[in-house]
């Protein structure tokens, strides 16, 4: 990197360079303007300085000197965020941890791994293979996405449906809060006492201070995995498959529905051996002990039947279940020669409401005369409605917004919640008071404010209460390379 | 079906900062978790009732006083059940509010993970609701987390969505002389390992042909089916999985003890002290129960850090 005198510096990147490093501190148009976007649609961010710290000690530097000049702190892993949260506001200074990408421990016998910030998610999963055990969330981006983005967001990912989501897999996590004091949240100890406040901690979006060491449980592989790959000539069916599987008491790995038009996508992407001509597919996982697995196998292939799935594939070996969910991982990829551009949601429905909001939402997108493709975590209803569209094309970035906020309403009012695994950022703040009561919403602030007094982490994102993000424009075009 | 009470009526009992000090009673069967709240404040019970049972939802709305065994039997006509566990009479929300895990958290996880929604009445006298009625959902801060295990301090629990999963269609214990870890790394997914420092017991679960075979694994490991652990001590410690290995070694002051492999729970014959939290972490509690809770009315003499 070019080195400048300190007379053509600012005071805080002069502060900043001492604490940290001349390479770690770029305050360059170029760094300031590939760290103002994340993966979201969301443009109109404005980075003041991109910190590269490599040590716990270094963050607590970046958030004292930040403080001492009056700037925000944004924490940023890989940028992989769907919904806005890593978009810097006002200038602030933008602490990107993936230099932080040290395992620093496996530890079998606790079945727990202590990672920094920035190890990526699919890289622990990988160092684990030796020792029979993985890391369980599994978002789409899992080869790029950092643990502590995973934590940030509480991500999901298609095994979520039975381990849950990443805040199950977290024991402790130590954190620089906003007054640059570290501090150990939650315990590698069985049932840490008082409050839950690495529960609180997780999913907090960079509000309430930045990770710095995480110690994760480890899952065991289980000793059997089943792979099924369900068609049916409607979708009404497949939803209906996927209520039926639940309701008659069996909890899969995974759940992953695709409709008609991603299906064919994907198909021609990756040549999984999807069925181009179906309405929509299930991929089934039942994983665990063979017994089990079988059982379970036999009800999901009834309730497969009973709901007239055209054919059932049962993958052969590790190779054609691999390819399988290459296809399911890769959807988006794939979307890309479609229409250039998309915009998606992350609401959660009760799954034995598949059907009619399902239903619903292709209607909400024919109205508005949009394209709409469905891929999404079927078995937890955890629904990525795709609206998939052409930016050029006059007047359509209204339509997209409309029908997106449609869809909203309709989860919504079939008891569904916001968000699934993507997070609120700055994305969806705007339909908070549509879930929750202002009530609701200063609970969560006073839980915010015990962290943060100031508002000085990452202000501005989840409650729509926060300081505003001036310039902030939504629907830009995708990025290229974003997962779901 | 339904609420004994509405939650309006348990909001107005519990009333605003001018009703003064007010503590929520349950089973009362882990009183003294935390310090008993002080001597006279005035007691309210949560309303209780299942609400709503969604056995293809696999989720339940219940009032916070409903006994856990009342659920139980409830969850059981569908064959279903949550990772809640107490005593007799204990109740959901004090089950919750003490943030205790269960004897079969090494197969089912922590309790607090099956806290979806909570419906609680504020210091301010207002029903809030934390979380959300799905089984999968990220949207917005995580109050649920903090609720449990709160003793009472930042809300007083009205209803509560737990998620629920199926009962095992068999189960079994073993015990006998064998070496806990060598079983537990043998095993997969087992209930629960139990350890005294001399007999090992174990439980399995699940469908018939997996609990047979994991049931020859422990046999030829030495166990004997149907041997049961007796009645666990009543106090408690808790640690590292690994630290349960030592116990006895360094913990000579607890008298008899089973502990929990795979866990690092440890069930003590006497009482243990714990190591005082980290001041930063104390800072915080203090923060947040003075958010929650500004003029220390709710369940008094209760204190988080101190179980």
């Amino acid at each position: 990197m070019r080195r400048r005198t300190r007379i053509d510096r600012n005071p805080l990147v002069d502060a900043l360079v001492d604490a940290l490093a001349p390479d770690r501190v770029d305050d360059r148009p170029l760094a300031r303007h590939l760290f103002a976007r994340d993966a979201s649609v969301i443009t109109g961010g404005h980075t003041g300085v991109v910190c590269h710290p490599t040590t716990a000690a270094e963050v607590q530097a970046c958030v004292r000197i930040a403080r001492t000049f009056a700037r925000a702190v944004v924490a940023r892993g890989s940028g992989t965020g769907l919904a806005g949260g890593a978009v810097p506001c006002d200038e602030p200074v933008v602490v990107v941890t993936t230099k932080m990408n040290r395992i620093i421990d496996i530890d079998i016998a606790n079945r727990v791994a202590w990672v920094e910030p920035g190890v990526v998610n699919l890289d622990l999963t990988r160092a684990l293979v030796p020792h029979g055990f993985h890391f369980a969330p599994d978002p789409s981006s899992q080869q790029s996405c950092s643990i502590g983005g995973n934590v940030a967001n509480n991500s999901g990912g298609p095994h979520c449906l039975a381990y849950g989501v990443t805040s199950a897999h977290v024991l402790a996590v130590e954190v620089v809060l906003a007054d640059a004091s570290i501090v150990m949240l939650g315990d590698v100890a069985a049932e840490p006492i008082g409050y839950d406040l690495r529960g609180v901690f997780v999913g907090s979006e960079g509000t309430m201070g930045i990770a710095t060491r995480i110690a994760v449980r480890l899952t065991p592989n289980p000793p059997a995995v089943r792979t099924l790959l369900l068609d049916f000539v409607t979708v009404r069916d497949a939803a209906a498959a996927v209520s039926g599987i639940i309701a008659a008491g069996v909890v899969p790995a995974a759940i992953e529905m695709m409709d008609a038009a991603i299906t064919r996508a994907v198909e021609q992407y990756v040549g999984a051996g999807y069925p181009i001509d179906a309405a929509a597919v299930l991929l089934v996982e039942i994983d665990g002990l063979p017994g089990g697995v079988a059982v379970e196998s036999a009800i999901v292939e009834r309730v497969g039947r009973e709901n007239n799935a055209r054919t059932i594939r049962v993958a052969a070996n590790e190779a054609e279940r691999a390819l399988l969910w290459k296809g399911r991982k890769t959807a988006f990829g794939a979307i890309a020669r479609i229409k250039p551009n998309y915009y998606l949601h992350d609401t959660v429905i009760p799954r034995t409401k598949l059907v009619e909001v399902l239903e619903q939402v292709y209607e909400i997108a024919a109205r508005h005369d949009l394209l709409v493709m469905n891929v999404f975590h079927a078995g937890d209803g955890n629904l990525h409605p795709l609206l998939v569209y052409d930016a050029r094309e006059p007047g359509i970035i209204q339509r997209v917004h409309e029908a997106g906020a449609e869809i909203v309403a309709v989860s919504l009012a079939a008891g569904g919640v916001l968000s699934g695994e993507h997070g609120v950022g700055l994305e969806k703040r705007k339909f908070m008071t549509k879930q929750f009561s202002a009530d609701d919403l200063d609970h969560q602030n006073r839980a915010r404010r015990a962290f943060d007094p100031d508002n000085v982490m990452n202000p501005g994102k989840v409650l729509p209460s926060g300081a505003s993000c001036g310039d902030v424009q939504h629907l830009d075009s995708m990025p290229e390379g974003a997962w779901v | 079906m339904g609420l004994t009470r509405s939650l309006a009526d348990f909001a107005d009992e519990v009333g605003g900062a001018d009703a003064g000090p007010v503590c929520v009673r349950g089973g009362a069967t882990q009183w003294d978790i935390g310090g008993a709240p002080d001597h006279g404040v005035r007691e309210v019970v949560a309303p209780s009732g299942i609400v709503a049972f969604q056995p293809a939802e696999m989720t339940v709305r219940v009032g916070a006083g409903t006994t856990v065994d009342a659920l139980h039997d409830s969850l059981a006509v569908e064959r279903q059940t949550t990772a809640l566990a107490g005593e007799r009479g204990a109740t959901v929300g004090g089950v919750i509010a003490v943030g205790r895990n269960g004897p079969r958290s090494l197969r089912h996880g922590p309790m607090r993970d099956v806290l979806l929604q909570a419906r609680y009445v504020s210091a301010e006298g207002r029903l809030v609701t934390a979380g959300g009625p799905t089984v999968k959902n990220v949207t917005g801060f995580d109050l649920c987390r903090l609720l449990v295990g709160s003793l009472g301090t930042l809300g007083l629990l009205g209803d509560v969505i737990l998620r629920t999963r199926p009962l095992p269609e068999t189960q079994v214990w073993l015990g006998g002389h064998a070496d806990p870890w060598a079983l537990l790394d043998r095993l997969y997914r087992p209930g629960c390992v139990l350890w005294d420092g001399h007999t090992t017991w174990v439980q399995l679960e699940g469908y018939v042909d997996d609990v047979a075979a994991q049931t020859a694994v422990c046999r030829a490991a030495g166990l004997v089916v149907g041997t049961e652990p007796p009645l666990l001590p009543v106090h408690r410690h808790a640690g590292r999985p690994v630290d349960t290995t030592t116990f006895a070694a360094r913990h000579p002051e607890a008298g008899g003890f089973i502990a929990e492999i795979g866990v690092g729970v440890v069930h003590t014959a006497r009482p243990m002290t714990r190591p005082p939290s980290p001041i930063e972490v104390a800072a915080l509690h203090r923060r947040l129960r003075i958010e929650f809770d500004p003029t220390a009315r709710l369940n008094p003499g209760r204190d988080p850090l101190a179980v």
